[in-house]
Formats: structure tokens, sequence, C-alpha cells
């Protein structure tokens, strides 16, 4: 019985997602109403997952198959808030383009779900099964306005491409599965030593599934046709929720069974850090298209993520955690924005749309600019620490050619992120957007924002609950 | 010392900046918010001079230190000032209630905005010169790009885009190196603490790579040749209260950080590249000269003069010699001051005849000639004529230049030579010759408000140039302390 009162978040939030659908079935016109009690759901399931698991020093579960500890938590709780507040903007958006429907709630449930089971994995099966879970869900959200055909061939796109890595990624649990006789973490590790370097291919086909699923250079393509195909409410959860299960699945991946093989992966992860920061600070510099920018931006900051997994530490492996909280409050700021510039039932998403947005809109710009700055990782702002702590843990194992490419795209990227606050604040104004969006899409660019700007204030708080994350 | 007096120095800006946030809006409000700031701004010039007061210049121990614990185990917020960094915040704080004063003609749209922007600017500049702690520094240091970048952006000239990214951008390629330094001092001996770091040393064999990284962040924002082409552009473009900011404070930061950082922490580094320093410095104050005598331009020759004068302080720091020191201090406060008030000079008349060309100009001296007066005085001062505060710190620099190498020295000399040419030849052409141009006819006398900001810079101008003692004797305790401290560490190889 204790075992299962541990799982007890991800029961709740399966029966909940039958119980809506049901729901949602038989009775008509039920789009609001499951909209606001899958919000109810994803904070009732954050809650218990601080009340059940939070204390949880490490427990396995089911032969070993799931693992409970502090480091899956946390992650389980930011992705629940962080889906919370995904779910809680999008609203407005969905009603204009008349896809306000039951399903997107429960499709976004459904890829949560998907998410903790990954977070929770010590097994290889298990790992896949929550992976396949959310992606599923995922494909279907991004052709969700199905009336365009760039939804369309957004999620044609990734449905494809992510098939192919989900099929690169069994192969090489296969081949591990092959050379250790089993999928659990726990054995893999005690099994490793006499195969390694045939077990070393295993690992390479897993990473690359990985890095598809993060998006990280080389395995990126996908990202920018679909973040920018992709309605923009599911854009922000592309942008922000996946990314926390799949670094938690690189840690534990990497850190549980495969540390000790530490020289032969971190040659990889060092060059997906490299690769993803320079490309995704270069390729940005060309876009026009602001879903776009976000992609490659977003390809940078994972690169980022992965310098301080590529250490083989703790302190490595804690400061991508924090890198990632912050980047997901610093995506949610940016969409926010993104959300508001509406006129007349349209969205508009090029870069000259912003233009003269200072003008018209001071306080949006002026968010916005924080917002960018922070994203170029300039102090004070919270962007600035979460690549602090990347590059003092990447210093500290004597990484410096990481840590100064690194630096130096940051140098590249703050060039698109400027001249996006050049053409708000530099440029001829155009015409008004509309002011009159929803409580909750103002909260949500007000929070992100307040908290980006005072952050350097208490900056102890977050490393106080990333340092209890301990898995070595 | 209960009061914290650092912090207040550093926050009572940004508490006015949060005034005049909520006071945003219509154009009635620009008197009042005028007002807010420039109340804000000489508040804090009145603090500084009780902290300058209450300064004990006997010693060269740290004074008005303030420590609060930051991040856990890692960095605290340790604030302090010793006889170095006291005199950068004395000028910080006076340059810029001018500034705010001097936006009367030159910024007509956006106002408080810009109210905001130069009063951030002005907590973290003086966070620069009084944090001691390595991160602190670097946040500081960094974060007073994005003001500058917003006031060059937005309230600029017709080029202010290219030259706003251009100052974004090289100063920030060249930071970021500093932080990796940064990082690896705390790496290899376990604290930021600049005091303490002051007392372990850095191990020699780690030192020339620290130094080069700190180098590449000051050497842009000094600016030394050949990465100085930034600042002609931000000078250029920028609106006149930006371009005071920039050339009176923000390049001290620059030579503030080699006395404190590259001398303090890489003693033996610093003496591996002294010849590097000298031999760029010389270039600086040469070749910087020749251009700016060829300028069309006058905002742009007054940069190019500054990235000469600068080459004097580079010079003097790294003379490890008291005068050579000294005087480079003296230099930045007098530079401070002289291209402040010619920067504003050349703002007085742009405001009338909307040109910054001199061939606009010529033959003004008999329609304006309270101003012509003025100019010549600043004028005269950047050249060093005796008697003012610029003759102070060039003499100074080049007496400690002899000491150290004869021959850097007589070249750093020809350069006062060709100094003086451009200046003079400036002066000639825009306020003597014949009255061509008969828009300049119609040209107004200094106003009230430009009389005052001119005034007040003239004074200090020809006080410090009679009578130094003041500032020298703030200065003197510490860096002998500093001489001393480096020439051990050196002996004894630490």
């Amino acid at each position: 019985m204790t075992n299962l009162q541990l799982v007890f978040p991800e029961i709740f939030l399966s029966l909940s997602i039958m119980f809506l659908l049901i729901l949602g079935v038989f009775k008509k016109n039920s789009s609001k109403i499951i909209q606001n009690l899958s919000l109810v759901v994803l904070l009732v399931t954050a809650v218990i997952t601080f009340n059940e698991t939070v204390g949880i020093k490490e427990v396995k579960l089911f032969n070993n198959s799931i693992i409970i500890d502090y480091l899956s938590s946390l992650m389980k709780i930011v992705t629940l808030l962080a889906t919370f507040l995904v779910l809680i903007i999008s609203s407005n958006y969905l009603r204009t383009f008349k896809i306000f429907k039951i399903e997107y709630p429960i499709l976004i449930l459904s890829s949560v779900l998907g998410m903790m089971i990954m977070i929770n994995s010590n097994d290889l099966i298990v790992f896949y099964m929550g992976l396949e879970l959310q992606s599923l869900a995922l494909y279907v959200l991004a052709t969700f306005n199905r009336d365009q055909i760039k939804s369309s061939e957004a999620g044609l796109k990734y449905f494809v491409l992510s098939a192919l890595s989900s099929g690169l990624l069994l192969y090489g649990c296969s081949l591990i599965y092959g050379f250790t006789g089993s999928t659990n973490f726990n054995v893999i590790a005690n099994q490793l030593g006499s195969s390694e370097y045939a077990i070393t291919f295993g690992i390479v086909f897993i990473l690359v599934g990985l890095a598809f699923k993060i998006s990280a250079v080389p395995f990126h393509m996908w990202a920018p046709d679909v973040y920018e195909g992709s309605p923009t409410s599911v854009t922000l959860f592309f942008t922000m929720v996946p990314k926390v299960a799949a670094l938690t699945v690189f840690i534990r991946f990497l850190y549980v069974p495969f540390l000790n093989l530490i020289d032969q992966w971190q040659m990889i992860l060092i060059f997906l850090s490299i690769a993803s920061m320079l490309f995704g600070a270069i390729a940005a510099i060309g876009q026009t298209n602001l879903k776009r920018l976000v992609a490659y931006s977003s390809i940078g900051h994972v690169g980022y993520a992965l310098a301080g997994v590529a250490t083989g530490t703790n302190e490595g492996m804690q400061s991508s955690v924090i890198y990632i909280i912050i980047y997901i409050l610093m995506n949610l700021g940016l969409f926010s924005c993104l959300l508001m510039m509406k006129r007349e039932n349209q969205y508009y998403e090029k870069i000259e749309d912003l233009s003269g947005l200072s003008k018209n809109h001071p306080m949006l710009a002026l968010s916005l600019m924080i917002i960018l700055f922070s994203l170029a990782g300039i102090p004070p702002l919270a962007g600035f620490f979460a690549k602090f702590y990347v590059f003092k843990s990447v210093i500290e194992q004597s990484m410096y050619f990481l840590a100064i490419v690194g630096l130096l795209s940051t140098v590249v990227a703050a060039f698109y992120y400027l001249r996006l606050i050049k053409i708000m604040y530099f440029d001829k104004e155009k015409e008004k957007y509309d002011t009159d969006h929803g409580l909750w899409l103002k909260f949500s660019l007000t929070f992100s924002t307040l908290l980006i700007l005072v952050y350097f204030i208490f900056p102890s708080q977050l490393i106080e609950v990333v340092s209890r994350i301990n898995i070595i | 010392m209960n009061f914290p007096i650092l912090s207040s120095l550093i926050l009572l800006p940004t508490v006015g900046a949060f005034f005049l946030f909520f006071t945003r809006g219509n154009k009635k409000n620009n008197f009042t918010v005028k007002y807010v700031a420039l109340f804000t701004s000489f508040v804090n010039f009145l603090l500084s001079i009780y902290l300058w007061i209450l300064f004990d210049q006997t010693t060269s121990e740290f004074q008005f230190v303030e420590q609060r614990i930051w991040i856990k185990d890692f960095i605290n917020y340790k604030v302090g000032v010793d006889g170095i960094s006291i005199l950068f915040i004395l000028l910080t704080t006076f340059i810029t209630p001018l500034c705010i004063l001097s936006v009367n003609n030159s910024i007509k749209e956006r106002l408080s905005e810009f109210l905001i922007a130069v009063l951030i600017m002005e907590s973290f500049m003086i966070g620069v010169f009084c944090s001691l702690d390595l991160v602190i520094f670097y946040l500081f240091f960094e974060a007073g790009l994005i003001p500058m970048f917003l006031i060059i952006g937005i309230w600029g000239g017709a080029r202010r885009v290219y030259s706003a990214f251009k100052f974004f951008l090289y100063t920030l390629l060249g930071s970021v190196l500093m932080l990796v330094a940064i990082i690896t001092i705390y790496w290899l001996t376990g604290t930021t603490d600049v005091i303490e770091l002051y007392s372990l040393g850095i191990e020699t064999k780690y030192q020339n790579l620290l130094w080069l990284a700190f180098f590449s962040s000051f050497a842009v924002k000094t600016p030394m040749w050949p990465v100085h082409t930034w600042l002609p552009d931000a000078h250029v473009e920028a609106p006149t209260a930006g371009s005071v900011l920039l050339a009176a404070i923000l390049l001290k930061m620059a030579g503030y950080g080699f006395i404190r950082f590259s001398l303090g922490l890489f003693p033996a580094a610093s003496e591996v590249f002294t010849p590097l320093i000298y031999t760029l410095s010389v270039i600086a104050i040469i070749f910087t000269s020749f251009i700016a005598l060829m300028q069309e331009d006058m905002k742009k020759l007054i940069a190019y003069s500054s990235v000469a004068h600068m080459g004097y302080v580079t010079l003097g720091i790294f003379t490890i010699q008291q005068q050579g020191i000294e005087g480079s201090i003296i230099q930045m406060i007098s530079h401070g001051l002289v291209s402040a008030a010619l920067f504003l000079c050349v703002g007085v008349v742009y405001d009338r005849m909307h040109s910054r060309l001199i061939d606009t100009y010529g033959g003004i001296v008999s329609i304006i000639p309270k101003y012509s007066v003025l100019f010549m005085l600043f004028t005269l001062a950047a050249l060093g004529l005796p008697g003012t505060s610029g003759f102070v710190g060039e003499f100074l620099i080049l007496m400690g230049a002899f000491k150290d190498n004869f021959l850097v020295a007589v070249i750093a000399s020809i350069g006062v030579i060709i100094g003086a040419a451009y200046m003079l030849w400036l002066y000639k052409r825009v306020i003597f010759g014949k009255l061509i141009n008969n828009d300049l006819k119609k040209m107004i006398d200094l106003n009230r408000s430009e009389s005052i900001i001119l005034t007040s810079l003239a004074i200090p101008t020809l006080f410090f140039g009679f009578y130094p003692d003041p500032l020298i004797n703030t200065i003197e305790v510490s860096i002998s302390d500093l001489i001393e401290t480096y020439n051990f560490r050196l002996a004894s190889k630490i």
C-alpha cells in the first residue's frame, strides 16, 4: 500500500484524465468546465506530489523500475506548475481560433502524465513508455489547429521525425539490454565493465534519441518548423514543459547507470552543448518570425543546460536544473507578450510587428525588454545567474573551452535579442494592439517579469531548493 | 559607522528612478520630473561630499565596509571605499546632476524615461566603484550596458542604432572573458572577496591568463587602441548627456579596474605585460591624436582626444610609480570634468545650430562671448595648460614615466604637443576667424542653466589645477600602500 501512496500523483492524474474524457463526451459544450477542472487537477496533483514525496530521500518501487527521490519530485512539481501556467494563459488564444475544445486540456494532461512517468523512470522500458505517451499527445497538439495547413504540416513533420528518433532510442535500449541483460538502471550500472565499448554504442543511440526530444543540435531540425506551425499556445508548451522531463531523463540516464563511463559520453555532451549554443545563436540572427526565433533561442538555451550536465558533477547537474527553471520563467514571460500582440482577432508574430511597441504599449515593451535582456544573460537579471551557475560548474571541472565558447556565443545571441529591443524602442510605431487581455495573461507577464527583475535580491532561495538534489 | 552610507549612495538614485517611473506621462509633468531627478542626484552628491569629509586619509584600509550574505557560502555583498575609489564616486555624483540639468534643450521626448535611465546608470556606476567583491563588481560593470544602450539608441542621432549595437556588443565581448577569469579565481582561491584576495594572492603561473582576461574587458572599456573604435561612434550618436556620462564616468571604470584588479591581484602578470600596455598606450596617444587632428565633427574630435587621454592614464598606471598612478587618477578626474565640459560645450552650439561640423562655425567669438571664454578654458585644460587640472595629471604621469622608461616618456611627451595642436586648431576654427555663416548671428549666448553647468565644471578644473592637494592627499596613502604590496608580492613571487 505504501508503494501506491508514492505514485498517488500519477494515479490521480490518470484517473482524472479518464473522468474528464468521459465528462467531455457526455456533456455538451463542456470545454470551459473541462479547462477549469484540468487546472484544478494540475494544482491538486502538484500539491499531492509536494505532500507525499518531497520529503522522501530515495525510494524505488515496482521491482526497482520507478524511483521517487528529490529530483523527481522537484521536476514533477515544476512540470505541473509550468503546465498550469501554460494552460491558464492560452484559453483566449484558443477561443480566437475557435479551437477551444475539450481535447486540448485533456491532451496536455496526458502528455504531462507521460512526462511524470519519464521523470520517475528507473528503467529503460518505463522511460520509453512515458516518452511515447507524452510524444503521442504532443503530435496531436501540434496539429491542433486543423484548418491551418501549417499546423498540420508541423504535426506531421514532428510525428515522422520523432518516430525516427524513437526508433533509434529503442535500438539503443535493445543494445544495452543485450550487453547487460537488464533494462533496469541500477542493474545496468553493476553490469558495466566487460563490454564497455559495446555499451557505448547503446549510449550513443539513446543520446541521439534524447537529443532529438530536447532539440539539441544536430537533431534540432524539426524544432523551428514545428514551433512556427503549431498554435502559439502549443509552442509555449513545447518550449517549456517537455524540456524539463527530457533534461531529467538526461541527468538520470547519464548519472545513474553510466557515470563510470563518463569518458565515453562527456565528449558527446560537450559537442551537443557547443553545437547547440553556437547554432542557436547564429541561426536566430536571420529569422523574421518571432516563433522561429524563439525556436532557435530555445535550441541555444538547451545548449547551456546541457553544458551543466556535461560536467558529470552534482553541482553541474544542479546548475542545469536551475537553468531550466529560470528559462521556463523567461519563456513564460516572452510568450505572454506574444499572446498579447493581438489586433482584431488576429495575432501578430513577425518581428517587425514589434515595431515601436514602446510608444503604444510602454509597459508591455518594458516587460519584454527586461525578459529579452534576461534571455541574453545580462546582469543583474535572472538569466545572468542561470548562465553564471552553469559556467561556474563548468569551469570548476576545468572545461575552459566549453565555458569560453559558451560565453562568446552569448555575445552573438545578444545581437538578436538586442535587435528585438531595437525594433521595439528605436523604430517608428505602428497601429496599437488590443489591450483587453485576460487577467491571467496579465498576471503571468507581471509575475514572470517581476521575478526576473528582483531575482538578484534573493538568489539563494532557488539554490537552496535545488541543492538538495543529490543523485550521485 | 552604522549608517550604510555606501549602500545609500547606490540605492538613492534607483529610488528616485522608481518615483519617476510612477510620474510618467504627459509633457506637463516634465518640470516636476526633472526636479525630482535633480533633487535625487543632488542629495546623492551631498551625501558623497559627506562621505569624503568622514573619509580617513591617513590609512589605506577600506572604509565604510558593509557586508551581507548574498549567495550563501559563495558571494557576499560587500562594499567599501579606499583612497583610490572615493574620488570616482565623487566624480560620478558630481557629473550626474549636471547631466540632468543639461537635458533642457537636448531631450525633447520621453524625458522621464531618459532621466530614469540616467539615474539607474548612476546607481550602477557608483556600485562599480565601491564593490569589494569580484562578482558584484562584474554585476554592476555589465548592468551599466543596459541603460547606456537605451540612452544611445532611443535618444541618439542618425546612426544611433549602429552605434548602440557596436557599443553593447564590443563591451559585452570584452567582459565575458572577465567572467571566466572571475569564476576561475573563485575556483583557485575559494573566494571572490577582493580584500581576502589581496591578502591571499594568486599563484604566479595562473596570473598571465587571468590578467589577459581582465585586460580584454578593461581594454575595450578604456578604450585602448585598437579596440577603441566603438567610442567615437557611441559619442557622436549619443545625446549630450549620454556622451557626458560615457566620457566622464564610464571610461573611468576601466582605469579604476586596472588599478584595483590588474595591479592589485596580478602583480607578476602586470610586470610581464607592462611593455604591451606601454606600446598600446603610446600608439593610442600619438595615433589617435593625429586622427583627432583630422576630424571635421567636433564630437568625434573630442572622442578621439578621449582615447588619447586615456592612453596617458594607462601609461601612468603601469609605471608603478607613486607619481604615475597618482597622475593617472588625477588625469581621470580631470578628464572627467573637462571632457564632460567639452561635450556640453558642443551640445550648447548643437542645440542652437543643429550641426556638429566644425565648418558650420567660425567667428562666433563676438556673438557669444561668455561661451567662448568658457570653451577656451576647457580647451586649455584639455591640452594640459599649467593652472588647470589637466596639467597636474599629465605632468605627474610623464614624471612617473620618465622614472620608469625614458623612451616611452619622450614619445608620450610628443603627444602633448599634438594634443595642443588639435585642441587649439579646433578652438580657432570654431570661435575665431571670419563670420561667414549668417545663421550664426542669431545665436544666443549661454542661458542660465548652461552657465551654471559650465561654471560648476570650470571651478574644480581651475581649483585643482592650482591646488591639487585635496585630491593627492586622499589618494596618496592608498597608492603608496598599493605599490608597496605590489613590489613585495613581486619580490616574494606570490
